[in-house]
């Protein structure tokens, strides 16, 4: 019964959402204020109704209800409790279960606080989140519901999940990575109204700011999350592998970097409307896409959804309508006068639109790469696949540049500022990070590296630029504590995303460089040395899990005699479905991991292929990527957001 | 002139848009077995159900055959028993069990537990038959018309769609030959 009931729900929610993809915005064109008004009661109905089909479902899950198909196929009774609720989304229903419990919080919550939002542009805002609301639930209900039913026979017990995913990753990484996908859509659906009403204002961007901001901040998390998940799931000590997956969910992130920025211009100096609108609509539609290549089956992926033409044709017309309809209305409405506003060539708007330009070339790179294959088979020329060596070759010196001007970009002033400012601030920061660039890989590793140089000096370039520029803010301040509270929180967060890139370039550079690993055959009481630290392996025993049976092995790390610690990896053999899984354990620490994983027993269990690694400043990819998103939360959270637009309430009353 | 080009990304799009279109129609997964048309491999094994009896290549030859892969540890196996029982009600198709790596007893069971479509079962223990045929995983099918020779290959579960086709296919050979 609960099942239906979910099912039910579903139907009401696509109902409320087709209501309100229609009625607020025929409101918003004829001016009528009762109809324009339905649109906040309709967003909080939707969410509603997705809620209850969202915990029906969990039910399911938790009474282990095996009659229903979704549940039977990604769940098993054995499997411990915060795994069955997780396994809601282990699968390609479900996940778009919480794809459009997600988009309808997101509306509900633009509707509930965007009270000073004027009332036609809000019911045109909310009126276009319908339209994507009903896109998805109908998909839902059409293609993939996951309420269907085993019936009259239906097994026992369930399929499980797939092992990889019975893991803390699951819990947390999609849950993120649809945050931020979904929330995309405010920023688009702020962008069609402002299309629509003709307002391409400043105003437009300081309203849709925040939303996008906030958006952007948990995309980073989610892809922060799904990294850090791999690198310790999947037993080989890789962060990132260009899969066409994660390439899905880099190109929005890439464009909504581009947007946050263009955002700022276009508050700040109006300028840019344009290329702002536009990266508003790219930015939803590359999740919309990344969505297309995850669920279609058109790319091989280690995500690889069950695949299935029927729903890869339906995500396509969605794709289609959403962003060929909104590329023909930004076409015909988007103002193509040139801005009037002025500035010189060393002017924070040119600085930014670099970091645009830069941005979009590398989401295009990414774009290419990810569909080349498919380009590839489509044109009868073959299957191929590109590897990492293209995007390497192509981001790092992107990457690279980019940096270089992301610490002039501080340095530089709206409008204008003389070459003469602009090197009195820089030339120290200059100086030291290209001196402690040139030292550090002496210090650190055994003699000049050209990569650890530029990566270190280009790191702590941008990190020096951001506190120089600090400093500099207290040079005329009469208190410290003054002055700290005038700084804006969009200044702070600026800040703190900055040295978050910096953070993660040198992670990225040192781990890349100075990781080392060995492949050994062990039995017990081999030991093997690396980095300076001596793993003795002392056996194996045989441990039970909730629902699998492993062999677990003790190594000893010490240093030079001392212990540091005792690691337990595992090899396990999960009881359902007999996948084997390898589960790593890693001494974390903030200048290095030491990962240890368990290959194939070789004798008969005599002795184990085991793989150690050491992996220093790996930590810091991740916490550059919290900073990166602690950062645009911040920014999101400046008073001025609020204040302003109770400003704009008193204008427009 | 520049409205001219803020078309560029709607007309890109509409580019993209065709590709993906395109895409859709090609399965990336899909791995044309080197053994499609020709002949199944030699083999000799024994019975599942009677370890005694041998059977080779000459006990389905004759006539059109599906020979299903399977085995008591896939759960795909499971979901699609039902729709090879209804195949086997129809008597239209012999359908000839694979074991493929599993358990004697474990298998047994499982035939007497949900009904056997079989009309007789390989017990391929070791998976060397599997190997020669190329099986990626349980379930696959493959369609053997009367001379033995392989004409398609199925893998994952038999559903009413697959089913369908598969008759289509049969029917297709009756029209020829005749």
């Amino acid at each position: 019964m609960i099942p239906e009931i979910g099912e039910f729900a579903l139907i009401i929610a696509l109902l409320l959402s087709v209501v309100l993809a229609v009625v607020p915005m025929y409101g918003a064109t004829t001016a009528n204020e009762m109809w324009m008004s339905y649109a906040r009661p309709l967003a909080m109905g939707q969410f509603l109704f997705v809620i209850v089909s969202f915990i029906c479902l969990g039910y399911a899950f938790a009474q282990d209800d095996f009659s229903v198909v979704y549940v039977a196929q990604h769940s098993n009774s054995q499997m411990p409790i915060q795994f069955k609720l997780s396994a809601i989304w282990g699968g390609h229903e479900g996940s778009l279960l919480l794809w459009a419990l997600i988009l309808c919080g997101w509306t509900f919550a633009v509707s509930r606080f965007s009270k000073a939002l004027p009332l036609d542009m809000l019911a045109r805002v909310l009126s276009v989140m319908g339209i994507i609301a009903t896109g998805f639930i109908s998909f839902l209900l059409i293609t993939s519901s996951p309420f269907e039913r085993y019936l009259p026979r239906f097994p026992a017990d369930g399929a499980d999940l797939n092992p990889l995913l019975q893991d803390f990753g699951l819990i947390v990484h999609p849950p993120m990575l649809y945050m931020g996908y979904v929330g995309f859509s405010v920023a688009f659906a702020f962008a069609i109204a402002a299309l629509l009403s003709g307002r391409m204002d400043a105003a437009w961007a300081r309203w849709s700011r925040p939303w996008t901001n906030v958006a952007w901040a948990f995309l980073g998390l989610g892809i922060t999350l799904g990294s850090w998940w791999a690198y310790y799931e999947l037993g080989w000590g890789g962060w990132w592998f260009w899969d066409p997956v994660e390439n899905a969910s880099l190109m929005p992130w890439l464009v909504g970097t581009a947007l946050v920025h263009s955002l700022a211009v276009t508050e700040k100096r109006g300028v840019f409307k344009s290329w702002t609108l536009l990266l508003a609509i790219f930015a939803f539609s590359l999740s919309l896409l990344g969505t297309f290549l995850v669920r279609s089956g058109v790319l091989t992926s280690v995500h690889a959804f069950a695949s299935d033409p029927e729903r890869g044709f339906f995500i396509l017309m969605l794709l289609a309508i959403t962003m060929g309809g909104s590329l023909t209305l930004y076409a015909f409405k988007a103002p193509s006068v040139k801005s009037e506003s002025s500035f010189s060539w060393l002017s924070r708007e040119v600085l930014l639109l670099v970091n645009n330009v830069f941005l979009t070339v590398m989401a295009v790179t990414v774009l290419l790469g990810t569909l080349y294959p498919l380009l590839i088979d489509a044109l009868g020329q073959g299957k191929i696949s590109v590897g990492p060596p293209y995007f390497n070759a192509v981001f790092v010196p992107i990457m690279g540049t980019m940096a270089i001007a992301m610490g002039v970009s501080v340095a530089v002033r709206w409008r204008e500022t003389s070459t003469e400012t602009v090197l009195k601030t820089l030339w120290l920061p200059a100086v030291i990070s290209l001196l402690m660039g040139l030292i550090f890989p002496f210090v650190y590793g055994s003699g000049f590296d050209m990569r650890v140089f530029l990566g270190i000096s280009v790191s702590l370039w941008i990190i020096s630029t951001v506190v120089s520029e600090f400093i500099g803010k207290f040079r005329n301040a009469q208190t410290l504590s003054s002055r700290l509270s005038q700084l804006s929180m969009s200044y702070y967060g600026m800040m703190l995303a900055h040295i978050g890139v910096a953070v993660t370039a040198i992670g990225i550079t040192l781990v890349s460089t100075y990781s080392e690993e060995r492949d050994m055959r062990m039995a017990k009481g081999d030991s093997v040395e690396l980095a300076g630290y001596q793993f003795t392996f002392q056996g194996t025993q045989v441990v039970k899990g909730a629902n699998y049976m492993a062999d677990q092995a003790t190594i000893e790390v010490t240093e030079d005699g001392q212990s540091v610690v005792t690691l337990h990896p595992e090899k396990r053999r999960y009881n359902v479905k007999r996948n084997m899984m390898t589960e790593a354990d890693i001494d974390a620490g903030l200048f290095r991991d030491l990962y240890v994983a368990l290959g194939e027993p070789l004798n008969e269990g005599e002795a184990w292929a085991v793989r150690v690694h050491y992996k220093p400043y790996v930590r810091w990819l991740w916490l550059g990527g919290i900073l990166m998103a602690l950062g645009g939360l911040l920014t999101a959270a400046d008073k001025r957001y609020r204040k302003s637009s109770r400003k704009q309430e008193s204008v427009h009353a | 002139m520049p409205r001219l080009l803020l078309f560029i990304p709607l007309v890109l799009f509409i580019i993209l848009a065709g590709f993906l279109w395109k895409g859709l129609s090609i399965d990336p997964r899909e791995l044309p077995s080197a053994l499609l048309n020709k002949p199944f491999p030699e083999f000799s094994l024994a019975a599942l159900q009677q370890p005694e009896r041998i059977l080779t290549k000459q006990d389905f030859m004759g006539q059109p055959v599906l020979v299903n892969v399977w085995a008591t540890w896939c759960p795909s196996c499971r979901q699609e028993h039902a729709q090879l029982l209804t195949i086997a009600q129809t008597n239209s198709i012999p359908v000839i069990g694979l074991n493929y790596k599993d358990d004697r007893s474990a298998a047994m069971v499982w035939l007497q537990q949900l009904g056997n479509p079989y009309q007789f079962n390989i017990f391929d223990e070791a998976g060397m038959l599997g190997l020669d045929l190329g099986v990626y995983g349980a379930p696959e099918t493959y369609l053997l018309d009367a001379q033995g020779i392989i004409r398609y290959r199925h893998v994952g579960v038999i559903t009413e769609q697959v089913w369908q086709d598969l008759q289509n296919m049969i029917k297709g050979w009756g029209s020829v030959n005749e």
